[in-house]
């Protein structure tokens, strides 16, 4: 029995510490600096805040260089699924540009009667747009982030919206001095104030770490409304971070509480950064 | 052809191969999300480093290691140094692996490697949920945990073919 011990605390001391040939660092050591690392990156201290920046600016341009050929392979598996479903998509869209067209003259008196009322409450909203490129868009299993090629020094600031045309993709979590970090409405993480229409509820988008939404923070018996008719999600403005309005995602009346998100987060290249500034006139 | 085969900088970039491929994986965060495939994801780093330090130390540094972790947590934008502290303790189980193995055994190996990376993912999700409180999936860990577990034997034996290209080149 001893012997067996023995053995043991043979072979852990041999694994643990020794270095071997063409190690320059024993795993002891290493596993201790790991651990000092965790520790320190979460310390609120200036210069440990600048060589985060510092790694992060260094590891997201050379990890945007290291993606070019499976960014390459990407957009390949697109373009052939696009030329695959090419008569398909073109009768779909035609159907759906006429509809939109419809909509379009009733949103046009909509929009100004909007303006109009905004004026009479006394209410406006500013807004400042920064276009971004997305560097990286490494969607790990378990977190969804994308990096993009604004920082500081192009006024990046945290909480600031990320919008793609004209729909929320999500917000800003982490800002350095030339790129950024967003986390996507479908990371579990992110929980977004927003209103559901046309039933007029207020409820909270929740990511679920796959590419759909969930709402929550509603009453159990607002169920029943879902499954009557498809909803629209917008953002209700609460919080004050995004103004009311924006597009978030869609829920089918069949499919319950499940957002289908308007923009597909797997296809952004180019994206706008925006902060709103909203209050009265004065 | 001959002549690359006996090119020493052939040579140089096979034995360096582990070790790029690596570093390549941690800037990438080698997955296949472009294939849509709902509910697939693995862990390729855990393979190449259980593998190459389990059979092969010598192709693999422990510090080359710690940073590859480094720059994961970078990427995918987790508290630094979480990832380098699992892959140093799958360097460490395979490190015992080694020590206590006298004929190695392709099951021992790969059982070993899925409850290692049941105990690294574990510690993992322990730092991030319960320490750092970012919300994690853990269905998206247990289906990660077990296609690694099950693409190992492939990717096994395409690392033993290089490990003996490798060897064959070193011997010439």
């Amino acid at each position: 029995m001893a012997t067996g011990r023995d053995d043991f605390v043979i072979a852990f001391r041999s694994a643990f510490l020794k270095k071997k040939d063409k190690q320059k660092f024993s795993l002891l050591s290493l596993i201790f600096l790991s651990i000092v690392v965790i520790i320190l990156s979460n310390i609120s201290f200036k210069p440990i805040q600048y060589i985060k920046i510092g790694v992060n600016e260094i590891i997201y341009r050379s990890s945007y260089i290291a993606s070019k050929p499976e960014n390459y392979l990407q957009e390949l598996t697109l373009k052939i699924n696009n030329h695959i479903n090419l008569f398909e998509n073109y009768k779909d869209i035609k159907s759906e540009l006429e509809n939109l067209k419809q909509e379009k003259i009733t949103n046009t008196f909509l929009k100004s009667e909007n303006k109009r009322l905004r004026n009479l409450i006394n209410e406006n909203i500013n807004s400042d747009e920064i276009l971004a490129k997305v560097l990286i868009d490494r969607e790990s299993p378990f977190l969804k982030s994308i990096i993009l090629n604004k920082g500081t020094k192009d006024n990046v600031k945290m909480g600031m919206a990320i919008i793609d045309g004209v729909y929320l993709v999500g917000q800003i979590i982490e800002v350095n001095y030339t790129n950024s970090r967003a986390l996507l409405l479908s990371d579990l993480n992110s929980k977004i104030p927003s209103v559901l229409a046309p039933q007029n509820i207020q409820a909270v988008v929740s990511g679920t770490g796959k590419d759909y939404g969930v709402i929550e923070h509603t009453k159990d018996d607002i169920e029943n409304d879902l499954n009557k008719i498809d909803s629209i999600i917008y953002t209700s403005g609460l919080g004050g971070l995004f103004k009311p309005g924006i597009p978030i995602g869609k829920i089918y009346k069949d499919l319950e509480n499940k957002v289908n998100f308007f923009s597909d987060f797997t296809q952004l290249n180019y994206i706008k950064i925006i902060s709103y500034n909203i209050g009265g006139k004065d | 052809m001959a002549s690359l085969n006996k090119s020493t900088f052939f040579r140089a970039f096979l034995s360096y191969l582990p070790l790029i491929i690596l570093f390549f994986s941690a800037f990438n965060e080698f997955d296949f999300n472009y294939l849509k495939i709902e509910n697939f994801s693995f862990n390729f780093v855990y393979i190449l480093i259980f593998y190459w330090t389990l059979r092969n130390p010598d192709s693999l540094g422990y510090f080359s290691i710690f940073l590859a972790g480094v720059i994961n947590d970078v990427v995918i934008g987790i508290p630094l140094g979480i990832t380098s502290l699992c892959y140093l303790i799958l360097c460490s189980v395979t490190a015992y692996i080694r020590n206590i193995t006298l004929s190695p055994n392709f099951v021992k190996d790969w059982f070993s490697f899925l409850f290692t990376m049941i105990l690294i993912n574990s510690i993992q999700v322990i730092i991030l949920d319960l320490i750092f409180l970012i919300e994690i999936n853990y269905t998206s860990y247990v289906v990660n945990t077990g296609f690694t577990f099950l693409l190992y034997p492939m990717f096994f034996v395409v690392f033993n073919f290089l490990s003996q290209l490798i060897l064959q080149k070193k011997n010439d």
